[in-house]
């Protein structure tokens, strides 16, 4: 019998991560700095608003309010998501570097949560894991190229990721109910995501001449 | 009696809005048919989670096949059986291909993106192509620039 409560809280931050990204990216519409990029993060802030909707249905279906109503009715409070996502958008840079350390954990997580208890989540997992190949694939392409590019496309990718790193961790911070989730075989926990996500961003990261600092004494935000 | 083969037909004629000449039938998005007496129930399940012309298939649904005589109408939306680029049928592929939008290669089922650089570029048949931007002008679609008929073309992205 799965806990509800827990399986809840873990669909609210996931939900309300990709709604609030969604938004984040859909302010470079008519705004990129190359019409690819202006589409491409326009996509992308299609499928995070789309996919959230459907993370926002499955609540329904457990009982929550209406998608519409839950997404834009409820008080700043109310919202499970992490301060990344939430960060109001500087240069390119600092989305691009936003969109691979946000991405890259969650294709990670759709890819665990695939295994999931609730069937409905595994489902929707299934499907959203694959949508998510494009936007990693379009974050780590950019990283790559920007990050061993120039002299400033270098100093500005790592201005932004020192920057975003303690927040990109934050993301990770466990839910009040984590044993009951793990117990409960909704979801591995935020402490093995975060171990493969430390993995998958040093593979990236090794490819340029970009500074990491140790995730260990890093203190999330 | 309304049949399955039936249903099938009738939702021939109902098509992508964004992509008028392909019907629901050959994108592969209609999941199951059953029929009670008067009712008919069909489930689909969307390309993409964040499609925004899932409304309008629904009601396209609706519309059709109570033009058709069938009284009572219910679509389903779900993720049961989820879709992928390879349920997309040969007719479906030939009408993408006339429409100017390069079809998905088959894959099997783990796509290496590596498929979309040297797409057949659905004009020339050139694969003497490069991929532009896997994000294209909706979600289902990439751009990418053919260097024989130099034409800059679109493919239904493999997923």
């Amino acid at each position: 019998m799965t806990n509800t409560e827990a399986l809840k809280e873990l669909i609210y931050k996931m939900a309300d991560d990709q709604l609030i990204l969604g938004h984040r990216n859909s302010e470079w519409t008519g705004f990129g700095p190359l019409l690819e990029e202006d589409i491409a993060f326009s996509s992308m802030a299609q499928d995070k608003v789309g996919q959230s909707y459907a993370l926002y249905q499955i609540l329904n279906d457990l009982g929550e309010g209406d998608p519409d109503t839950v997404a834009f009715m409820r008080n700043a409070d109310q919202f499970h998501n992490s301060q990344l996502v939430e960060l109001p958008n500087g240069e390119y840079d600092f989305s691009l570097v936003r969109h691979f350390l946000f991405d890259t954990a969650e294709a990670i997580r759709f890819q665990m949560l695939t295994n999931c208890s609730h069937e409905p989540l595994a489902q929707l997992a299934n499907k959203i894991k694959g949508e998510l190949r494009y936007h990693t694939m379009h974050a780590d392409i950019w990283i790559k190229q920007l990050g061993r590019a120039t002299e400033e496309s270098v100093s500005k990718l790592q201005d932004s990721l020192d920057r975003l790193i303690p927040y990109a961790i934050g993301v990770f911070e466990p839910s009040p109910m984590e044993d009951q989730i793990i117990e409960d075989k909704i979801f591995e926990g935020e402490g093995k995501l975060r171990q493969q996500w430390e993995e998958a961003i040093l593979v990236v990261k090794s490819k340029t001449p970009l500074n990491l600092p140790y995730f260990s004494l890093v203190k999330p935000v | 009696m309304v049949t399955e083969e039936n249903v099938k037909e009738w939702l021939d004629e109902v098509k992508d809005p964004e992509i008028p000449v392909l019907s629901l039938i050959d994108l592969g998005v209609i999941t199951k048919i059953d029929i009670h007496e008067s009712l008919v129930k069909v489930a689909m399940t969307p390309t993409f989670v964040g499609c925004p012309a899932i409304d309008y298939m629904k009601n396209d649904i609706v519309e059709v096949l109570q033009k058709h005589g069938v009284k009572e109408v219910e679509v389903d939306v779900n993720f049961e059986q989820s879709w992928n680029s390879n349920k997309i049928t040969q007719k479906g592929r030939k009408a993408l291909k006339e429409f100017g939008l390069a079809p998905p290669p088959k894959h099997v089922l783990i796509v290496d993106l590596d498929i979309l650089e040297h797409v057949q570029c659905p004009n020339c048949n050139s694969t003497n192509t490069e991929l532009k931007s896997p994000f294209g002008p909706t979600a289902c679609r990439s751009i990418h620039h053919c260097f024989d008929c130099k034409e800059t073309f679109e493919q239904f992205k493999p997923l």
